[in-house]
């Protein structure tokens, strides 16, 4: 550890992350040599982490303004009207870096900080999820970071009250040495009732509320921007513990004082704490902050400037009130025994001040250290086009079609997860509609009729075979497995994951997702509200895959209306809606079953028609309002003939009898992963079809729902469904209770 | 029905409980915060789930020792009926209002499902809305559902009558018990049957919505025995 005394010579400036360059800005920005707490800042806020250096240029080209958009991204989160005077606040952010070194504590501060995202703005949490990437279930790490994260996401986010309700799952080699802990948090709020973090009124005070600071996390963020190497595991003391006893203490109470009419603006401390809160609201406010950290609630003794400035403790926020409303706001953070106290004020002076022990600590004009924050446009080499793979150069498996059905839903990336979601308390609120396991999880407005549809999505194979298809995936299949509900998708959040951007092929990959991204967004007006950009996550060299995670959010307005997957009448008919009848084959590159079944990790992903998607989406919508359809699901990994299997182990009760069309190429049109693609039951399927011309969508009858269980394709046995869904919920268990 | 549901620090199943009871009653519960000691004149007060004091020192352990609980006590002293839901259950034990302790679920893990449930009786306050011998499917969300008392309590409870509800497959047979309680125990009775513990959670099982209403009888049973 540096000491506080200690020069500024050219090792501490890398210590803290610093190029020589960077330093010089540095310099030139204050006219002298900084201190050392002064350099932690311009350390912290200059990270990658905080200042999105590498990825600014790209993500400025995202969509993020619409009809429905009340505040984009740049604030805590983003905000969405969704009707009644109502609005969603959601965000999504990772945790990568600290739930590899410590997984419990890591991914239990991943929920606590998103969460906290939320309720700063005004918002009490209704819904969390989370995207979680892990490596190989045979490296010996692997089941024991499952077992911590779960434990840690349920651990905080069942103790705060808040269900979570979807998620997703990958397993990959290249995550060995880094996995992806990404948390959502969706809130509900008065439209009209929003809090910014915009620093106002010269005189006002800088209240300081939650838990005490620590010495816990310092350097976190920097943590979050370099890679990791064999002394990763030294970096311990950098994660932060989180308490959600107190998280939960301190939602009540902001969303109480919220109520009453004291709060200027409030900011939440998350990385980079009291430094990047106190900076970030000073400087949209293009006002000053002055700071006596002497009044800093602390935890330990002896604590320097710049330790309680870089210390990620977790549970805290940081809020401007006028100087009058300070003796009411104190009582509700005293009513739910928490610290308050006042650390300063807002001043006209455009500088952070810190003073300790009555001596000048630190003093930076706020404007450059935020707007002159180093934005770097990298080198970036585009992802050389992987070859077609055409159906028919990939051999029939030499198991049956059942065995390979079997396989694939028992495979590690699509096993039940069950196993990891009845962890987490996903029915707490009583608002949940539908519960973890479909497309989408779905939970109720209260005191209305409305729901919200929330999902996280990406398949990272598609974006390390194709970015910009990859990137395009991913937004679109959160867009179906909420339009699968019935909802109308309104708005996304972002979470891009990548390797060192340093590397021109890493920022090639970077480049090509934000742009697939940004063109499905556009075309489905669908904006991105908020995000969050997690990068450096490689290990020796080795990078993770590229992991473009979308979080998006839909509005129902009657959710009497949802559809889910599960089939609900034997005898009904099963149509594929964005799938012409005469197609005989299916695209079979990058897919799961080329992978599980020929152990091939290659070729061109699937293609994504754009316009095609909304047709066929915004006719599913339509269908499922009008009552036309009785169950539904979208097709992703694994294929239709996995959907449709999908379909009836949710029902518990029934199979399905599918027909494929004469001279088709069985395993690709069974296991191909074209995109666009749902699957419906119907007890009216000339109508269906007929409608769906008319709305130029292609659909193709495909299945009865068949009585009891069973599951065949074209009049020959595949395999039973309880069989079927023995193997697909057994794996993981089975998995978690092995000795690693 | 007029209701009262006490409020601790790090309650998260209060709202929920609200809800139940006013569909129930047609009116609002009453909250009273853990550090008052005054309740309304009740027909019904509740401790509703959640992690009191985030469970710390164990689970219910300080919430039972809150000055609101004094007056619980006093009230359930003179036959106010007590309806303890998890971590109500909990503290209801810890402030010794009944016997026995939840201790951490035998698989070491929080556990959130749908478990079906026997109705031991329909003699009780709380179950007259159901049958003798119904079963009934609610959910479960729990790190601390284990109940465990000596075997000479248990074969007390057992003789008087004082089990409530047990964990049992689909079909009322034995088996599925999410937590490893002894006797498959999911909610117990005081002696005079006016204080009800239970680890599921009927309060969230009671719209169509939400996958059951199997919850509804023992808020609709409530209303109707204390209308």
């Amino acid at each position: 550890m540096t000491l506080p005394n200690a020069a500024i010579t050219d090792e501490v400036v890398a210590e803290h992350g610093l190029t020589q360059d960077e330093y010089q800005v540095v310099l030139r920005i204050l006219g002298r040599e900084p201190n050392l707490t002064e350099l932690g800042i311009f350390s912290v806020m200059w990270s990658e982490h905080c200042s999105y250096k590498s990825s600014k240029r790209w993500l400025k080209t995202l969509p993020t303004d619409g009809p429905n958009v009340i505040q984009g991204p740049g604030e805590n989160a983003g905000v969405i009207d969704i009707g009644e005077g109502l609005a969603a606040v959601f965000k999504i952010e990772s945790h990568n870096h600290p739930s590899f070194i410590e997984p419990y504590q890591g991914a239990a501060t991943g929920v606590g900080g998103i969460l906290r995202d939320v309720f700063t703005m005004g918002a009490r949490p209704i819904a969390n999820l989370n995207a979680l990437r892990f490596g190989d279930p045979d490296h010996p790490k692997t089941r024991h970071l499952i077992s911590g994260v779960v434990g840690g996401i349920g651990g905080y986010g069942n103790c705060v009250g808040v269900p979570t309700v979807a998620g997703e799952v990958n397993f990959h080699p290249a995550y060995n040495g880094n996995i992806l802990v990404n948390a959502m948090t969706v809130g509900l709020a008065q439209a009209d009732r929003i809090f910014y973090s915009a620093a106002a009124g010269p005189g006002n005070s800088v209240v300081y509320v939650g838990a005490k600071t620590g010495r816990d996390g310092i350097h976190g963020a920097t943590m979050a921007s370099k890679e990791f190497d064999e002394d990763s595991e030294e970096k311990r003391p950098t994660v932060q513990v989180g308490d959600p006893f107190t998280e939960k203490l301190l939602l009540e109470a902001c969303l109480e004082l919220m109520e009453r009419d004291c709060i200027v603006a409030i900011q939440d401390m998350g990385a980079a704490g009291l430094t990047s809160s106190s900076v970030e609201m000073a400087d949209k406010g293009g006002l000053g902050i002055e700071l006596d950290l002497d009044r800093v609630p602390v935890r330990e003794e002896g604590m320097t400037a710049y330790e309680i400035m870089l210390s990620e403790s977790q549970e805290r926020m940081l809020m401007i009130i006028r100087p009058e409303s300070a003796d009411e706001a104190r009582a509700v953070f005293e009513k739910w025994d928490l610290d308050f106290a006042v650390i300063g004020s807002v001043t006209e002076t455009g500088h952070i001040v810190l003073k300790k022990d009555g001596v000048v600590q630190c003093d930076i004009p706020v404007e450059p250290l935020v707007g002159e924050a180093p934005e770097y446009d990298r080198p970036h080499t585009p992802t050389a086009p992987q070859p077609m793979i055409a159906a028919a150069d990939v051999a029939a498996p030499k198991a049956s079609l059942g065995e390979v059905l079997a396989l694939l839903m028992s495979c590690p990336d699509m096993a039940s997860r069950r196993w990891i979601w009845e962890q987490y308390d996903h029915l707490v609120m009583g608002d949940t509609m539908i519960r973890p396991g479909a497309d989408s999880g779905v939970v109720r407005i209260r005191d209305t009729d409305r729901g919200l549809a929330v999902t996280v999505d990406c398949t990272p194979r598609y974006c390390l075979a194709d970015p910009k298809t990859g990137g395009a995936q991913a937004v679109v299949e959160t867009w179906r497995n909420i339009t699968a509900t019935g909802a109308t998708p309104l708005a996304a959040t972002n979470n891009l994951n990548f390797g060192n951007p340093e590397k021109p092929v890493i920022m090639g990959q970077i480049v090509g997702c934000v742009t697939g991204m940004g063109d499905a967004c556009r075309a489905l007006d669908y904006p991105i509200v908020s995000g969050n950009v997690s990068l450096y996550n490689e290990t020796e060299g080795t990078a993770i895959l590229p992991t473009p995670v979308i979080g998006g959010v839909g509005v129902i307005e009657n959710v009497n209306k949802l559809a889910t997957p599960a089939l609900k009448a034997a005898g009904e008919t099963l149509v594929v809606l964005g799938q012409p009848a005469d197609r005989k084959d299916g695209w079979l590159g990058c897919s799961l079953y080329l992978r599980e079944v020929e152990g091939r990790e290659e070729g061109a992903p699937p293609p994504i028609d754009l316009a095609a998607e909304r047709r066929t989406g915004d006719l599913v919508r339509a269908l499922i309002a009008e009552g036309a359809v009785s169950a539904c699901h979208d097709v992703s990994d694994g294929g239709l003939l996995v959907a449709v299997a999908e379909m009836a182990l949710a029902s518990k009760t029934f199979g399905a009898d599918v027909t494929a069309p004469e001279g088709a190429v069985a395993h690709a049109w069974a296991f191909g992963e074209d995109q666009g693609r749902y699957v419906v039951t119907t007890s009216d399927p000339a109508g269906l079809i007929a409608r769906a011309e008319s709305a130029g969508v292609p659909a193709a009858t495909v299945g009865t729902v068949a009585d009891g269980g069973r599951l065949t394709l074209n009049g020959m046995p595949l395999i039973s469904g309880e069989e079927l869904s023995r193997r697909h919920e057994a794996w993981l268990p089975k998995y978690m209770a092995a000795e690693s | 029905m007029k209701s009262a549901i006490i409020v601790f620090p790090g309650s998260n199943r209060d709202r929920d409980m609200v809800m139940a009871l006013r569909q129930a009653s047609g009116s609002d519960p009453a909250m009273i915060w853990h550090k008052e000691t005054e309740i309304p004149d009740v027909d019904l007060i509740v401790v509703p789930g959640g992690f009191s004091y985030g469970d710390y020192l164990r689970a219910g352990a300080m919430g039972a020792l809150s000055p609101a609980m004094r007056t619980v006590k006093e009230r359930s002293d003179k036959g106010v009926p007590v309806l303890g839901v998890c971590n109500g259950f909990q503290i209801l034990t810890e402030a010794g209002m009944l016997p026995g302790a939840l201790m951490r679920n035998s698989g070491l893990k929080f556990v959130c499902k749908t478990v079906h449930l026997k109705v031991e009786t329909s003699q009780s306050l709380f179950t007259s809305g159901y049958s003798d011998g119904q079963v009934i499917s609610v959910p479960v969300a729990h790190n601390d559902g284990n109940y465990f008392a000596d075997p000479d309590t248990l074969d007390r409870l057992e003789d008087r009558g004082q089990v409530a509800f047990r964990y049992v497959a689909a079909d009322g047979k034995p088996g599925n018990n999410p937590n490893g309680s002894q006797r498959d125990i999911a909610g117990i009775y005081n002696e005079t049957k006016t204080v009800l513990g239970l680890m599921p959670h009927p309060e969230n099982a009671i719209e169509a919505l939400h996958g059951g209403t199997d919850g509804r009888g023992l808020f609709d049973g409530l209303v109707k025995a204390l209308h």
